[in-house]
């Protein structure tokens, strides 16, 4: 039932909600229009908002000076490769949990959890020192197998969740119809489960996306992935606030438009499933 | 009915998910408590054999220690207090009626989608630059001297960044939570006469309780850990050294891999402290 709710009140409430949203949204905002100004503007006091010449030059000089596109594409590898990677491996680990419990289910669901908590920096020498012996050392393969890791258990998590939501029944009578175990997965599970994959795989991108201990620690000039590209930018030289937002805001423009189409996946995913 | 040929292709679909993790958990883990018991200098001299326990106590009575662990505390106990108590308010806000109500939780929600070193970077430098920076303008339209943040209110500059990073996070699930509240509820204590605040103290605090603590233990796992937004802002300096910081500096800049180590056992313990708590609420919510 719908409280009801006179005009006045309403019209209270959104003027309040969007002064607080735009405020929490402003530094994004903010990035956004600078990435547009010159240098000098960008600094120009009192800072302009609206009213300077747009320019596009920061993104040409961001591509230019430091190839740019290098840093995406390594991205897009490693975020990409470890969400790929650690679909393939959850999927099946998921779908038995979920279809074939056993005693030991709930042990092993929460046991693989609990690696999840394991604090980076406690396993940063073994890491570092098992990549140098590796030749993984600033290396797409290396990040990739990290960063699947240490999203493996979230991925399990959240597929866990979306199948077990499957009824069950059905799965049995595609059994009694006669339909094998391959069968069974390809043509009955697979249409039911794509919403749920495909929530997982955007929310694990995301992560993947951002991660930030792995990626500065591992990666040099090879396979640098953005958030160490602008990273870079914490010792500057000259005049860059054009520059860093132009930077920035090519970076975090790819996910907040995932992240968008996230927001009710997110809290699943990072809940665990205790908040859905 | 699951059978037994069922059961041994499920044992085998679970079994890379399960060696992967096992190994990626066992293995550096061994490996840190190995090098946690040696004098083990990479660059000055290598292993130069077994210590005991002599890393863990330097790591404890070393000056740079209770100064790290009161960081930490600041940090995350700021942050959570932060997120929490804006987390609540900014849900129940957002559940009102409202128009653009959709527009309203992107903008809200859009933080947590910012890479860690972007927000950083943007706070430090566009935010928080003593001469160019929007506070400092801020500041001086007041009539007020601009703060260096960063050396001036280190402490505080770092939780507004991450509490901004986070605060999306806390009232997403907030407001999952608030949302499953029964609304009939709240109209039959309205009607009772029961004023906004005992309503806000009756009802839904106690309600959102078991999100509150998710939250609270979700964060502290992450907060406890953070580290690129003091990598690319303070560096550490300034007393913003946290227990995470300053074991990275340990085994990364001065590559005093032992005494790094028996940090990084201190900080798996305390992290696996936070996690008990957790694990049994996720657990639970297996068994419903």
């Amino acid at each position: 039932m719908a409280r009801a709710v006179t005009a006045n009140r309403k019209m209270i409430n959104t003027a309040i909600a969007w002064a607080v949203g735009l405020l929490i949204f402003f530094p994004i905002l903010w990035t956004i229009l600078t990435s547009f100004k010159t240098e000098a503007q960008a600094i120009a006091s009192p800072p302009i908002f609206l009213g300077f010449d747009w320019t596009l030059e920061n993104y040409s000089i961001v591509q230019e000076r430091s190839d740019y596109m290098r840093f995406l594409w390594n991205s897009v590898i490693i975020a990409g490769g470890s969400t790929l990677l650690g679909i393939i491996i959850a999927v099946p680990a998921a779908w038995s949990m979920a279809f074939v419990p056993s005693k030991r289910t709930k042990d092993i669901l929460l046991w693989m959890l609990s690696t999840k908590m394991l604090p980076a920096v406690g396993v940063l020498y073994p890491i570092y020192l098992l990549f140098i012996n590796l030749g993984l050392l600033d290396s797409r393969f290396g990040l990739v197998m990290v960063i699947m890791l240490i999203n493996l258990p979230i991925i399990v998590w959240m597929l866990y969740t979306y199948f077990r939501e499957i009824p069950g029944e059905i799965l049995e009578a595609a059994r009694m119809d006669g339909a094998t175990l391959k069968e069974e997965i390809l043509y009955v599970l697979t249409p039911m489960a794509v919403p749920g994959i495909a929530s997982t795989v955007l929310l694990n991108f995301i992560l993947a996306w951002n991660e930030a201990f792995w990626t500065l620690n591992l990666t040099a000039v090879d396979a640098a992935p953005l958030t160490a590209f602008i990273a870079s930018y914490s010792s500057p030289e000259g005049l860059f606030f054009a520059k860093l937002s132009a930077a920035s805001t090519m970076a975090i423009a790819p996910i907040l438009i995932l992240g968008w189409f996230s927001q009710k996946q997110l809290v699943r995913g990072l809940t665990f499933g205790a908040v859905k | 009915m699951a059978t037994q040929h069922s059961r041994s292709a499920a044992r085998l679909m679970m079994a890379p998910a399960v060696i992967l993790l096992l190994g990626w958990m066992l293995v550096p883990l061994t490996m840190t408590l190995y090098f946690s018991f040696k004098k083990y200098l990479p660059l000055r001299g290598g292993d130069l054999g077994w210590v005991g326990f002599e890393n863990y106590v330097r790591f404890v009575s070393s000056s740079a220690f209770w100064p790290a662990v009161q960081a930490t505390l600041v940090i995350v106990g700021g942050v959570l207090l932060i997120t929490v108590v804006l987390g609540i308010l900014l849900a129940m806000l957002l559940d009102q009626p409202m128009w653009g109500q959709g527009v309203v939780r992107i903008l809200v929600i859009a933080p947590f989608f910012v890479m860690p070193t972007v927000s950083a970077l943007v706070w430090k430098n566009m935010f928080m630059d003593p001469v160019n920076g929007l506070l400092a303008h801020l500041w001086r339209f007041f009539g007020a001297e601009p703060i260096s943040w960063l050396s001036e209110a280190s402490m505080t500059s770092i939780i507004m960044i991450v509490s901004w990073q986070w605060l999306p996070f806390a009232t997403l699930i907030l407001l999952t939570a608030i949302q499953s509240l029964d609304s009939e509820q709240l109209e039959a204590a309205e009607m009772d006469g029961a004023s906004p605040l005992n309503r806000f103290w009756h009802i839904i605090l106690p309600h959102l309780s078991r999100a509150i603590t998710i939250v609270i233990l979700i964060q502290t796992i992450f907060l406890l850990s953070i580290f690129a937004e003091i990598f690319v802002t303070t560096g550490g300096a300034f007393g913003t050294r946290t227990l995470t910081y300053l074991i990275f500096q340990r085994v990364l800049e001065s590559q005093n891999v032992g005494l790094g180590s028996a940090g990084g056992v201190y900080a798996i313990i305390l992290a696996n402290i936070v996690a008990i708590f957790l694990m049994r609420i996720v657990g639970k919510n297996l068994d419903a």
